[in-house]
């Protein structure tokens, strides 16, 4: 099997992570931060040091500032409902996943004035438009780092400079870039970073997070209320990090996966790992852009995106290619719009979708060579069954 | 020994005061001090100084120092 959906859950996953599940549901299982006693503290412990650990990753100088959630989606919920109220204006690129989008457009039926800036056909954000689209109450810019379509890189450094000019908060949606690219929350000027834990950063499904500059938990109110183990003597939320944002038992064991991922993404190096995978892109984007009746879609240029790739048969549908990768070939991708309908109308690939190839840490040279000659074979044999 | 308002806030002090070689434990807080969070870190009085250096430097906000 060749196991080519990276970019929905990274699989399989270093045997670390593995490990550290195992060893946290044996040898320590309690909750964190609620007791005394031993066990409490060591789950304490784990949790801390898979703080720390992505605050090293992301160049965060107090491992506090990062809240946990149960997955980017959460992290920009909590960002995004957070900050805008009625009345505020917010900005977003028009190459967003439905996570960024539909929060934005739910805020928008409650009296938020939203800005969608259009981006090239390759996906690519021009951050001039960007500027041009801030308005005096212009509250938050989101984008998305790097696109779950096509790969893409957004200009972040550029809009993050934009965004603290003019005093406009900068959300940014980490979710594909997050171990896969470097990250550098002071350098690019993020107030608010979201990221999630099941994809390059090697954790389980179910962790995430959201990183918070010094300051900006001023005016990002909490979407959940609950027990912190905190201020157990009032009835009010505190309001200090992380137990502003973090109420309810965690997902510790996840949690515990976590920090091993980004242990591993720590001790290979980000520069290395890219690397490693830029080598499968560039064979895949070389040899599908060179079989006939095959389109490409995004950059074309596997150092000015992440991994993943979308592309179409002409005459055959995208789910139809991804079944018969799957049953003739045991290659598993993901066809369709991939929960990012806005970004497949800008690639103009709406409402078809693309079949979109993601590998990963694990994905070989050689497997690339196989998806290669598959797509090749169900382009030969031309139109489909029509699905 | 020291108290914080968060679990989390003691746990990134116990690492900051180990990798200083300050000898500490932690404990659950005494009732009577009615901490915010339910552990503390017990230290020697003779390190009270040190403490407060490394803490002040990491600016990590404590609830206070108490003697036992």
């Amino acid at each position: 099997m060749i196991y080519l959906d990276n970019a929905a859950t990274s699989w399989p996953k270093p045997e670390v992570v593995y490990q550290a599940m195992n060893n946290f549901m044996r040898q320590v299982g309690a909750s964190p931060g609620r007791s005394g006693h031993r066990l409490s503290i060591e789950a304490g412990r784990v949790v801390y040091e898979t703080r720390e650990s992505l605050a090293r990753l992301f160049n965060i100088d107090d491992p506090l500032r990062i809240i946990f959630t149960s997955n980017a989606t959460e992290a920009l919920n909590v960002a995004i409902n957070g900050v805008l109220r009625p009345g505020d204006h917010a900005i977003t690129s028009s190459m967003e996943h439905n996570s960024v989008m539909r929060p934005l457009r739910a805020l928008q039926e409650r009296g938020v004035e939203l800005t969608v800036v259009s981006c090239s056909k390759e996906g690519f954000l021009d951050p001039g438009g960007i500027e041009k689209a801030i308005k005096p109450n212009t509250r938050l810019i989101v984008l998305n780092h790097a696109s779950n379509v096509v790969g893409t890189l957004l200009p972040v450094i550029e809009v993050g400079a934009i965004a603290r000019r003019h005093g406009v908060l900068f959300c940014v949606d980490a979710a594909q870039s997050a171990g896969a690219y470097p990250l550098d929350v002071s350098f690019m000027k993020v107030d608010l970073l979201a990221f999630t834990g099941h994809k390059s950063l090697f954790g389980p499904q179910g962790t995430g997070g959201l990183y918070i500059r010094q300051g900006v938990e001023d005016v990002v109110e909490p979407l959940m209320h609950g027990g912190t183990g905190s201020r157990s003597d009032s009835e009010h939320q505190p309001d200090f990090l992380p137990d502003k944002y973090e109420s309810g038992t965690p997902n510790t064991v996840g949690l515990a996966g976590l920090g091993a991922g980004v242990q591993f993404v720590l001790s290979q190096g980000v520069d290395a790992l890219r690397e490693k995978e830029e080598k499968v892109m560039y064979l895949l984007i070389e040899g599908l852009g060179a079989i006939p009746g095959v389109t490409l879609y995004g950059s074309g240029d596997a150092r000015e995106q992440v991994a993943v790739l979308s592309f179409n048969i002409a005459g055959i549908a995208s789910s139809e290619v991804a079944m018969r990768l799957e049953e003739e070939y045991d290659i598993l991708c993901r066809p369709g719009l991939q929960c990012a309908p806005i970004a497949h109308k800008t690639l103009g690939t709406f409402p078809g979708g693309t079949v979109r190839v993601s590998p990963g840490y694990f994905t070989t040279e050689d497997e690339a060579d196989i998806v290669l000659r598959a797509v090749c074979n169900i382009a030969s044999m031309g139109k489909g069954i029509g699905l | 020994m020291v108290l914080f308002h968060s679990i989390s806030g003691a746990l990134r002090a116990e690492k900051l005061l180990k990798a200083e070689g300050v000898p500490l434990k932690m404990i659950p807080v005494p009732r009577h001090l009615s901490s915010d969070c339910g552990i503390c870190i017990r230290f020697e009085r003779a390190d009270e100084l040190k403490v407060e250096g490394i803490l002040g430097r990491s600016k990590l906000e404590i609830q206070g120092i108490h003697q036992i």
